[in-house]
């Protein structure tokens, strides 16, 4: 039945509607309200109000993967065994039948060739978990690009990192527990890490391992760590995200109507959580398909691990891609200082600039929030073009990680594109320096010309590709004015405020405590903002339109819709009066 | 100014004022019962492709056999296709179903809420302030500095017995360290006369007959203990660390293409040379070996030795050159070690130059 | 060919059951008919003396092979050092001509890095000719026949033996540059490792014993010939087995399935987010048409 279109609630301020008699959902609620007291809570939220944008989505695929990564973890658990004992392998897989292997990779095997669905669990696993830190990743930038971390999310962007941090780790705990020659290698070289750490490596490669690497229990205790330790953590600050995103009501886009102070989208329920409860089929579905289709880390055909062999194409997962990068083009440097020994070649890439990265990630929107001064609550979110240097300074991070990254693949580009990998890795020891150098200006530039071609539109109107010819024979195109409502979203942004120092010197020519902080933050601001575009100011438009106004009557509005066909007499239809469909 | 009692929101009004949020406009299927019908049907389509998919989930996993005899379906496994497309059709209709009800059939009004600060009301604040000053107060916390640094430090001391608890993790390396059993980080379970074998089969080599070009992977001649042998048994996690570390490739090349090193002169046979199979980098097992170089490439980081040259390094991110194995014949022209390996192999470390 | 295959899954120890039977003598007489062609021609050629075969070898050599590896066949060195135009051939023996030639890597069609597997130039009987010219030179490793490199002769036992212990010599020796699948890896300075899909099990066996371009050797002395069969058996019996988890992505490990990930996955999830947030088609009409009045 078509809906009551005469009673649709348009906001939440209406008193809620009272059933006439009990129904039997009312019972029920009443039943659970009478001893939870849930209502109180529940009648803020079951209508809360969520924005509608593709882009807000992102962050789901990143919940409802972990989502598919808890349930066919649970089933997996069923039937592996952590376990680093040696068996002779006596399962179905016949080119590795006798082979002497640990509990963790026959289970493994077994759980691939003498489970039904056990293979298709552990390729959806292995697919969610590729898809949750990606999500994540993608997420991030979602959330960095439209400003979306400043106040008052600085908090939760920090928990979003650590969710990105721990969704890495528990990648990499996973996918080593099989105990197959592709993850072994991985290990063996995380071995390698900490034994490059100063002072304390051998220590904590023999605490970890148990032992002489390999040691018999690192399977063991890196299952712990995947299925309770660090699930555990990620609930937890996933809950946590979540609340704080219920709290703080999604940010939105600016538009007609869209303002700092309210949050305009649909209901929570009915359409809110029809979409969002949707889409976690739609995510179990795809990684379904995937985990069906898509061969993934075929640990058959590596075999157990085995210290003395390796194979071609030894890479981690996607997401531990980029520190391997950085130790592929890492020069070979070491030193021995006082008869101790510092590899640099493996603390520089492993241990110093990854966590560097993350300290730098999750201090952006107090940097950001520090220079700019701007101590207000934000709610629209920003175009990325708005922000330039911010934008600029995330392109320029996405571009050391992609370095990073395909330098991680080295080997794979080179047979690919038949190249020498000798000269793909000299080329990104240069470019890991330059590119990000380059990606920062480059951007920076463009949005402000975006900027530019923003205003142009406010002031001039939009270019509707008609060119006309004029009495003296010249040839213009004709620009229309744009619409209100679209008129106003590209306005609906701040004015950025430099920070200026106001005086370096009080009243007696005393330096005033920290104006040298102040100096250097009054430079940044003025980097950061000094090129940008401001929108116009009122009297600009006023004036731009009364000169508008004033043009060659070739320049001013037309009487009706330009839709190419105004001045060749065919534009007789009006698209008002076109049927609606199905009619 | 402090950040604390700033709650105002940004502004962005000017130059254009707000024109509100826009009228809403219908969709074809709140105006009409045909379309609404239409929509309907289509989600019911879709929740019941779904229960179909379900369904055939099921036949597909009684059906199609895994294990010893494994259907295939134009080459993959079967089951796992079938199971996999079966779930997640079942999983998509759903999904997509739920979705079209949503866009379709479910009020779509768009409306407003308005937003609260984040902060508490001033009041609130102050309350709060006052009940954690008069608490800190009453427990006279400030009053009396002894008490509260005992307890910090009595918390701080809580630490140790944290740490202490995780020693047992595992020995250290002086605990394992054994040169007469090869363990720990500084020893291997070469030892002076011990055959190289192959890897794998565990068969001797005789240098004689061995080609120019040739690449052996072979490992020491106690991992593959046999009556003949008299090298005790040894499985499980003790063969595994000394596999990591024992590994070893033997090349041989003319031996005029070998440069040996300072008081390396006698360590090859006749153009055979020996060095661990680990590389010094990580610890990756290396053997991409090209015969015609006689350069070696670790697959793991693009490490590249030169193996005529004492396996100096040549390209890539490790530092060291490989360890070399002294070689000799015994006297039936099997490859023995001279000795076992005079550095540690493998991955550098802090303490690796002091042992 | 039936798209839902029974048995393919099994090597050896399995091939039983109706289908499989008859596959397996399908392949059987598909076999021998193949190898009969390819063969016969060759076993012709025995009934002409040896002599007569070395000097039609002669012949094609000094057309299609001298100008680089020198009229008798001692290769040309050129000015830069270290650089050589074309090896020598001496002592590399029939197997090593069988491979190049056999494989198209030779006659190269230009001097480069590494030379590429391509169509074939010469046929069988040309190649058996050169082969053996070039084996009259000096002495070296001869063209294995089928008993070396097929475990068809074994019983049941033996042959899963042997694939299990090849698969093993296969990980130790191989993989390090031909990579787990055998799709081939990366070697220094623009060097490949060449796939070992579907390269027949006679040039896989002449390329360990007579190490081609920068592949080091695997003599008799290094692997025994039965260690070389098996890890030939072992090779055959991957690329029998079906891909059991699906699609294999090139069989290039995590780089592939990190790619699937964020193209597929994330770029179809991406894909249903724009689809779940579009809005839907609006109807121009600003009231609800009245109850019936559509009827």
């Amino acid at each position: 039945m078509s809906l009551d279109t005469s009673k649709v609630a348009s906001s939440n301020a209406a008193k809620a509607a009272t059933p006439a008699k009990p129904s039997k959902v009312g019972g029920v609620a009443g039943w659970a309200d009478d001893r939870l007291g849930l209502a109180t809570a529940a009648r803020k939220n079951l209508r809360k109000v969520f924005p509608d944008h593709w882009s807000f989505m992102l962050g789901e695929i990143a919940l409802w993967s972990f989502v598919v990564l808890l349930l066919t973890g649970v089933f997996l658990s069923l039937w592996f065994t952590p376990s680093m004992g040696e068996v002779h392998y006596e399962g179905s897989y016949d080119q590795l039948r006798g082979i002497p292997m640990s509990e963790a990779m026959a289970s493994t095997l077994d759980i691939s060739f003498d489970v039904r669905g056990g293979l298709l669990m552990r390729q959806m696993h292995h697919w969610a978990a590729m898809l949750f830190v990606a999500s994540m990743m993608v997420h991030l930038l979602r959330v960095a690009f439209t400003g979306a971390f400043r106040k008052p999310r600085e908090v939760n962007w920090v928990i979003g990192c650590l969710l990105l941090l721990l969704g890495t780790l528990e990648g990499f705990t996973g996918y080593s527990l099989p105990d197959d020659l592709l993850s072994g290698t991985g290990v063996r070289a995380a071995d390698g890490f900490l034994k490059a750490t100063p002072v304390l490596g051998s220590y904590m490669s023999f605490f970890l391992f148990g032992g002489e690497f390999p040691g018999d229990a690192i399977i063991p205790r890196l299952y712990i760590i995947h299925v309770l330790l660090i699930p555990g953590i990620l609930l937890g600050l996933i809950a946590a995200h979540m609340l704080l995103l219920v709290y703080h009501k999604h940010t939105q886009w600016p538009g007609p109507g869209r303002t700092e102070q309210n949050v305009v989208g649909f209901p929570m329920l009915p359409v809110y959580a029809a979409k969002a409860g949707g889409f976690f089929f739609i995510v179990f579905g795809v990684t379904a398909i995937m985990g069906g289709l898509l061969s993934i880390n075929p640990v058959w055909k590596f075999g157990p691990y085995d210290p003395t062999k390796v194979t071609a194409g030894s890479q981690p997962d996607w997401y531990m891609g980029w520190p391997d990068g950085l130790l592929r083009i890492m020069p070979g440097w070491e030193s021995v200082i006082f008869g101790y020994t510092i590899s640099w070649n493996v603390m520089l890439p492993i241990l110093i600039v990854p966590p560097t990265m993350l300290i730098v990630l999750i201090l952006l929107p107090f940097i950001e929030g520090w220079i700019t001064g701007d101590k207000r609550e934000h709610h629209l979110l920003q175009r990325p073009r708005n922000a330039p240097t911010r934008t600029a300074v995330m392109v320029s991070l996405m571009t050391f990680y992609g370095l990073a990254w395909a330098a991680g693949g080295n080997d794979i580009i080179a047979i690919t594109f038949h190249s020498s990998i000798n000269n793909i890795t000299y080329f990104m020891r240069v470019a890991v320096f330059v590119g990000p150098a380059i990606a920062f200006f480059v951007t920076r530039r463009w949005c402000i010309s975006l900027q530019r071609h923003d205003n142009d539109k406010l002031l001039h109107g939009y270019e509707t590709g008609i060119i006309m010819r004029s009495t003296e024979g010249g040839y213009a195109e004709r620009h229309l004015p744009i619409s209100e409502a679209s008129a106003y979203t590209l306005t609906a942004r701040e004015r950025d405020e430099i920070h200026t120092v106001d005086s370096d010197t009080d009243a007696n020519g005393v330096v005033a405590p920290g104006s040298r902080v102040q100096a250097l933050r009054a430079r940044l601001s003025e980097k950061m903002y000094g090129h940008n575009v401001q929108k116009p100011t009122t009297e600009e438009l006023a004036a731009a339109h009364q000169h508008a106004e004033h043009e060659h009557a070739l320049e001013a509005g037309l009487d009706h819709p330009a839709d190419g066909h105004q001045f060749d007499g065919h534009s007789d239809h009006t698209v008002d009066e076109a049927p609606l469909r199905g009619h | 100014m402090t950040d604390s009692h700033d709650h105002t929101l940004a502004v962005v009004e000017e130059p254009i004022t707000n024109p509100g949020l826009p009228a809403h406009q219908w969709r074809p299927t709140d105006l009409d019962e045909r379309a609404a019908k239409r929509a309907e049907r289509q989600v019911a389509g879709m929740f019941g492709l779904s229960m179909v998919c379900a369904v055939l989930f099921v036949v597909a996993y009684f059906a199609l056999e895994i294990g010893d005899n494994f259907d295939t379906f134009i080459g993959l496994g079967a089951s796992t296709v079938a199971l996999g497309l079966a779930l997640g059709g079942a999983m998509l209709f759903i999904g997509i179903g739920i979705i079209q009800w949503a866009r379709k059939l479910m009020g779509d009004h768009e409306i407003s809420e308005l937003r609260h600060p984040a902060s508490s009301t001033e009041e609130d604040r102050e309350a709060t302030l006052e009940a954690l000053s008069l608490g800190l107060e009453e427990s006279g916390i400030g009053r009396r500095p002894l008490v509260r640094n005992t307890l910090l430090g009595s918390m701080a001391m809580l630490g140790l017995p944290a740490v202490v608890l995780l020693r047992d993790l595992g020995p250290s390396n002086a605990q394992v360290a054994d040169a007469e059993k090869g363990l720990g980080l500084q020893h291997t379970i070469w030892k002076k006369g011990m055959r190289l074998v192959r890897d794998v089969v565990g068969t001797p080599i005789k240098a004689s007959e061995l080609e120019i070009g040739d690449l052996v992977n072979a490992a020491p001649e106690a991992l593959f203990p046999t009556e003949a042998n008299g090298y005790p048994e040894i499985e499980g996690v003790a063969l595994q660390v000394q596999k990591a570390k024992g590994a070893i490739i033997i090349v041989k090349m003319e031996p005029e293409e070998i440069k040996p090193a300072d008081g390396r002169d006698n360590w090859t046979v006749d153009g055979v040379i020996c060095y661990s199979k680990i590389c010094t980098h990580v610890g990756c097992p290396i053997s991409l070996y090209e015969r015609t170089t006689h350069h070696v490439l670790c697959p793991c980081h693009q490490s590249t030795f030169d193996l005529a040259d004492g396996a100096k390094v040549i390209f890539g991110p490790a530092h060291r050159p490989l360890p070399q194995l002294p070689l000799a014949v015994d006297e039936e022209g099997y490859l023995i070690a001279q000795a076992g390996f005079d550095e540690p192999v493998g991955a550098s470390y802090w303490e690796r130059e002091k042992q | 060919m039936r798209l839902l295959n029974r048995s393919a899954g099994r090597i050896s120890r399995h091939r039983r059951g109706p289908v499989a039977g008859l596959a397996v003598l399908l392949l059987g007489l598909l076999m021998t008919g193949g190898l009969y062609t390819v063969f016969a021609p060759a076993q012709a050629q025995k009934a002409q003396s040896d002599t007569e075969l070395v000097a039609e070898g002669r012949k094609l050599f000094l057309v299609g092979c001298a100008s680089c590896h020198g009229q008798n066949g001692e290769g040309i060195s050129t000015v830069r050092e270290g650089y050589q135009k074309g090896p020598s051939l001496v002592g590399v023996g029939a197997a090593a001509v069988d491979f190049q030639v056999g494989t198209g890597r030779m006659p190269l069609a230009q001097p480069g890095q590494q030379a590429p597997r391509k169509t074939v130039v010469y046929d069988a009987e040309e190649i058996a000719a050169l082969a053996a010219y070039v084996a009259a030179l000096a002495p070296g490793p001869a063209v294995p026949t089928e008993q070396d490199y097929s475990i068809d002769g074994l019983s049941e036992a033996e042959r899963e033996e042997a694939i299990v212990r090849g698969g093993q010599i296969f990980l130790t020796n191989c993989t390090a540059c031909h990579n787990f699948n055998g799709s081939g890896g990366a070697m220094p300075r623009g060097g490949y490792a060449p796939s070992l899909h579907g390269v027949e099990g006679k040039y896989i066996y002449e390329a360990l014993l007579t190490g081609p371009q920068a592949m080091p050797t695997f003599s008799n002395g290094n692997l025994s010939p039965d260690e070389k069969r098996d890890v030939i058996a072992y090779l055959n019996s991957i690329q029998e087995s079906p891909e059991y988890g699906g699609f294999g992505m090139g069989g290039l490990g995590p780089v592939s399935e990190g790619l699937f990930a964020w193209v597929l996955g994330i770029g179809g999830l991406v894909g249903f987010a724009v689809w779940i947030a579009a809005h839907t088609t609006r109807s121009t009409k600003t009231q609800p048409i009245e109850e019936g009045a559509e009827a």
